[in-house]
């Protein structure tokens, strides 16, 4: 088959991006063997990996399938306590040592419960266009957290005990999850090698959807509903099955993030967290899968970097947001930026239309 | 009226005087509207719609601007539901059925105000069109199993096979929106095309083309009849066009149809003419 100049744009972009992932890890490989690296990006390894994953599967929502969705850290956090106790059971009950194993379960169960979850929150949600569709996904995952600030669940006699209210709960059990208190006593097993897997999986599951039949149909329902109605497309099927992928993969860096901590605490899923992430998004492009994993990335360096400036983050933050957005979105200035590039653009051109 | 709406079961009397062409008289029609209406807040926009479609017939769908012609497809193609009557295709009742449903029973259609994939290449807006005919699961496409790779050769196969009716192979990579207004309507027509229809409606496809590209696209609709063995049912206001390809012409005003026959037959009903110009008034010449 004839390779077209659209399939070959694509190709070369799954491949920088790949290219760009895999380099990095590379390089933060040998700067951990060379203990050239900082104590402080050593810890922010882990977080990144499990940023770039949320910021990722929340594209794949708004800028593929484009419904705005504000509660995707409600996900995230569903994972993240579904990591922890099936962690914290396979320890207890199950007496499996294997530090891998079992991050591996945790990871596959926290996406699987997340899935769950974003399924069932799906089918009233996705009923609902643009501006309803954003408060109600917002109350869901306040909801979640919510759920989670009042779940007491134990493990003792190689028995689960779970309850929403902590006096139901026998003494002398081990706590897996004490209400507000979060997550507790969690041996963190996550490891930045982990954390790079899961973004190779990421990348690729949201790439190769967007490049099949799935994904085109995905994009139709979001450029014109009827249009794609019209050639029997079933929208509400895929605007599910975006939105349900997403869940998964939240779900999965949620675990890796629970785990990579003694403890998680509902506070960290706030609806701040959700705009966060949806700050990635946006700076990184919507629909721009790689744009998003540098975002990601940047933006959770950079307050680490800047400690000192840390207090006026979210000032920075709101500034940086309506630049892109004035940059990106008014006509004069773009027009300005397209003069500016013209000449370049223009020598490129000549030279790849000719045939 | 007490009477349940829209029930499939209910009697009604078959719409007389229907101008299915005779090569299609043994044949299932394509389309029956019976007594089909809508009303939208009291205001009844179509009303008592009869209309009888050949399996290989074209028809037109005429009258003045706001007749209620466009509202007519949005009934048969169910993106409204409509609140009296029923729409047969093949025989088959649509009511309670989706867009989408509605489209894999073999209607395709295209927008009075064009409705492309804008973002995409041509290419993709013709795979759109080939949804549900060439198939693989969400989960060959993500694991990019064979079956990935087998079908998505012969949605690429079959997407330039249909482009090339309007000569447009050579456009395959192009985005849809950056296209001229004429190609953006030839566009639409081939998404339809692609998936598989019985019935095909065209809502004014000669819009904001020349007299020459209405020249080309006339002989192109009567090809794609020939070459699909399909029914078409077009809206238009260039009469040329009308006339010149459309066996069987319905004309509706304020909602309802007042006159059916043969494009001589149209032509020459009083009723139509006034319609379109307006009732001479007495005493004047």
């Amino acid at each position: 088959m004839k390779m077209t100049k659209a399939k070959r744009n694509k190709l070369i972009y799954n491949i920088v991006t790949f290219a760009l992932v895999i380099g990095a890890f590379l390089i933060l490989q040998s700067m951990i063997a060379n203990k050239t690296i900082t104590r402080s990006l050593k810890g922010q390894l882990v977080p990144i990996c499990c940023w770039i994953v949320m910021a990722v599967s929340l594209n794949l929502v708004i800028g593929i399938s484009g419904e705005l969705s504000l509660g995707h850290a409600g996900f995230m956090s569903v994972g993240a306590y579904t990591g922890a106790v099936v962690s914290g059971l396979l320890i207890n009950v199950y007496d499996i040592q294997d530090a891998t194993l079992r991050l591996v379960i945790a990871i596959i169960a926290g996406g699987l419960l997340a899935g769950l979850v974003g399924a069932i929150i799906g089918i009233p949600v996705l009923r609902l266009q643009g501006d309803y569709l954003a408060i109600v996904t917002l109350a869901f995952g306040e909801i979640i957290r919510n759920l989670v600030n009042v779940l007491y669940i134990g493990t003792g006699d190689g028995r689960l005990y779970m309850s929403f209210l902590n006096k139901k709960l026998p003494e002398g059990i081990v706590m897996l999850v004490d209400g507000a208190k979060g997550a507790v006593k969690i041996k963190p097993i996550s490891t930045f090698t982990a954390g790079f897997i899961l973004v190779l999986i990421t990348l690729a599951v949201v790439l190769n959807l967007v490049n099949s039949r799935a994904g085109r149909a995905i994009k139709a329902c979001r450029d014109n509903r009827i249009a794609a109605e019209s050639m029997g497309v079933n929208v509400t099927k895929y605007k599910m099955m975006a939105f349900v992928t997403a869940a998964v993969l939240a779900g999965m860096a949620g675990a890796l993030y629970g785990l990579n901590s003694s403890t998680v605490v509902p506070t960290q899923f706030t609806f701040n967290q959700s705009i966060n992430v949806l700050v990635f998004v946006v700076l990184g492009g919507l629909g721009n899968v790689l744009g998003s994993v540098i975002s990601a990335t940047l933006l959770t360096v950079l307050p680490e970097v800047l400690r000192a400036f840390a207090d006026y983050r979210m000032l920075v933050y709101a500034v940086v947001l309506i630049l892109v957005m004035i940059f990106t979105n008014n006509p004069t200035i773009r027009s300005f930026v397209n003069r500016l590039i013209a000449p370049f653009k223009k020598q490129n051109k000549s030279g790849g239309d000719a045939q | 009226m007490s009477q349940k709406k829209h029930s499939s079961t209910r009697m009604v009397p078959v719409p007389t005087n229907s101008i299915v062409p005779e090569r299609d008289i043994n044949e299932i029609p394509v389309l029956e509207t019976r007594h089909l209406g809508i009303e939208f807040g009291g205001l009844k926009a179509v009303d008592d719609f009869n209309l009888t479609i050949g399996k290989t017939e074209i028809a037109g769908l005429i009258g003045p601007n706001g007749a209620g012609k466009t509202t007519v497809f949005n009934l048969i193609t169910k993106v409204y539901e409509p609140t009296s009557g029923a729409t047969l295709i093949n025989g088959r009742d649509l009511h309670g059925l989706g867009i989408a449903q509605a489209s894999k029973l073999g209607i395709a259609r295209t927008f009075q105000n064009i409705r492309l994939f804008d973002n995409m290449t041509v290419e993709e807006n013709v795979r759109i069109g080939l949804h549900n005919n060439i198939k693989y699961d969400m989960f060959s496409g993500i694991l990019r199993l064979p079956r990935y790779w087998i079908q998505e050769n012969r949605q690429h196969e079959k997407a330039l096979e249909l482009l090339h009716i309007f000569g447009m192979e050579g456009l395959a990579d192009e985005r849809a929106g950056s296209l001229p207004y004429g190609v953006q309507r030839r566009l639409e027509i081939v998404r339809a095309l692609a998936t598989n229809p019985k019935l095909l409606l065209l809502d004014e496809p000669a819009a904001g083309m020349n007299p020459h590209e209405t020249e080309e696209l006339m002989e192109n609709i009567a090809k794609i009849r020939d070459q699909f063995q399909i029914a078409i049912l077009l809206i238009e206001h260039d009469m040329n066009l009308v006339m010149g390809v459309c066996e069987g012409i319905c004309v509706l005003n304020f909602g309802r149809i007042i006159a059916k026959g043969t494009a001589s037959e149209i032509q020459q009903n009083p009723v139509v003419i006034e319609a379109y110009l307006g009732k001479k008034k007495e005493g004047q010449a």
